[in-house]
């Protein structure tokens, strides 16, 4: 075995990120299905969310790929 | 009937590309092994796609094409360097012959100009391969948006637009409509043209950075930085009383003010600073994700590892085209929406102006 432990940082970081764009992305297409006519609202405020949480786990992926 | 067409130009271009690759790795293994007489030419190997995959995304003195060793292709760049003892001086990168030769007293060390004479300081303002392609870009946003004004001056607003007038326009009442002024209101028209900018400038640097012999610009943290720290500047510039008030005197009760007013101050350097991380690690993962697919094939060293490892490139590429796109929204819809936090209009209790959203309405 080979390589630093910095990889498992990285990959904690994106199960992270996979949890919380998951959420998002369920709970966006549940709230579309329910109210079809405010499906850009939802949409933009669905790709803000995404994109906060996915800066989170980049700042993880970032730190590990110095580690590395 | 369109699509196969395409599939087939990108599957020949990496079989015309794949070959010379192969032959110059295994030269370079080859070599590696004269060099040194170490028994591990698997590990050798895979140290060897980690620096190929980092040369691809760094910066680089010179504008590498193809080709590796005697047969590279690259364009020299101009650099410019500011010495403590020799002052000011120009000369072609291809002084160095990358990195094997020594010019005046410098040399390049992993691409960096450094001085033989260690009391010699050395301030590096070349023009590098990033720098060039940002001028590079600029010259050709300038070029076009020019152009299209002109389009709009000569034709007039209610003709139909034509040619990359009528590509572009969407983009443009896109940033403007759903942007700016959902985003930021009534005091939108201000920040637009500053969001347009943003908007090309970071979407031109992706696609052109994921063109094979692009420079990767927007996987450089220091373009990112620059562009964050201006949307820094425009945010607490245009900061009213209300912005200015809930970071000194938030909403709480006053025993909370120790905790609430340091966090706050924080938070206003935070955004911005998200907003760097956020297109660098995008744009940096992305092409090391599609240069570790492709050297899957040389960490194996075997063709049949391109059945899988070409189509997974193929579907990043695709997937890199998207990431582009949005990247370039996201940076542009979140700058709208920190312009619009600091300039809006709130009542005592953080509730929004019903005139203000009536209004907003209207637009």
């Amino acid at each position: 075995m080979t390589g630093s432990i910095a990889a498992i940082g990285a990959g904690l970081s994106a199960i992270g990120a996979g949890i919380g764009i998951g959420l998002i992305g369920g709970h966006a297409v549940e709230a579309i299905a329910r109210q079809p006519e405010m499906y850009t609202k939802i949409q933009t405020t669905m790709i803000i969310a995404a994109a906060l949480v996915e800066g989170v786990a980049l700042f993880g992926v970032v730190v590990a790929l110095m580690q590395g | 009937m369109k699509f196969p067409g395409i599939f087939l130009l990108i599957l020949a271009l990496f079989l015309l590309l794949s070959p010379k690759l192969s032959a110059s790795d295994l030269e370079e293994q080859e070599s590696l092994h004269s060099a040194s007489l170490e028994p591990h030419p698997k590990k050798e190997e895979k140290v060897n796609i980690t620096k190929v995959a980092f040369e691809h995304i760094l910066d680089s003195h010179s504008w590498h094409f193809w080709g590796e060793g005697h047969d590279a292709v690259a364009l020299p760049l101009p650099c410019i360097i500011y010495s403590t003892n020799k002052g000011l001086q120009f000369f072609s990168s291809s002084v160095f012959e990358h990195g094997h030769a020594e010019f005046n007293g410098y040399k390049l060390v992993e691409e960096e100009i450094i001085s033989n004479d260690l009391e010699e300081k050395v301030y590096d303002f070349s023009i590098t391969k990033n720098v060039a392609q940002l001028l590079l870009s600029a010259v050709l946003l300038f070029l076009l948006f020019t152009s299209i004004a002109r389009a709009y001056k000569t034709t007039g607003i209610t003709n139909a637009p034509k040619g990359k007038q009528s590509f572009f326009e969407p983009l443009i009442t896109f940033v403007r409509d759903d942007i700016a002024k959902t985003n930021i209101g009534t005091k939108s028209d201000r920040f637009v043209p500053y969001l347009l900018t943003v908007f090309f400038l970071i979407l031109l640097n992706n696609v052109l950075g994921m063109i094979p012999i692009g420079a990767n610009l927007t996987g450089n943290i220091a373009f990112t930085l620059v562009l964050s720290f201006i949307t820094l500047i425009v945010t607490n510039v245009n900061g009213n009383k209300n912005y200015w008030h809930h970071i000194f005197a938030p909403p709480v009760p006053k025993g909370l003010y120790i905790m609430m007013i340091p966090l706050e101050i924080v938070g206003i350097f935070t955004k911005p600073f998200a907003l760097m991380i956020r297109l660098f690690a995008n744009m940096t993962a992305g092409h090391i994700i599609v240069i570790s697919l492709v050297g899957l094939i040389f960490v194996f060293n075997s063709i049949w590892i391109s059945i899988v490892s070409v189509p997974f490139t193929l579907f990043i590429d695709v997937l890199e085209c998207l990431v582009a796109l949005l990247q370039a929204y996201i940076f542009t819809l979140l700058t709208a929406l920190f312009i619009g936090t600091a300039c809006a209009d709130h009542n005592e209790d953080g509730v929004h102006n019903t005139d203000d959203d009536k209004a907003m309405e209207k637009h």
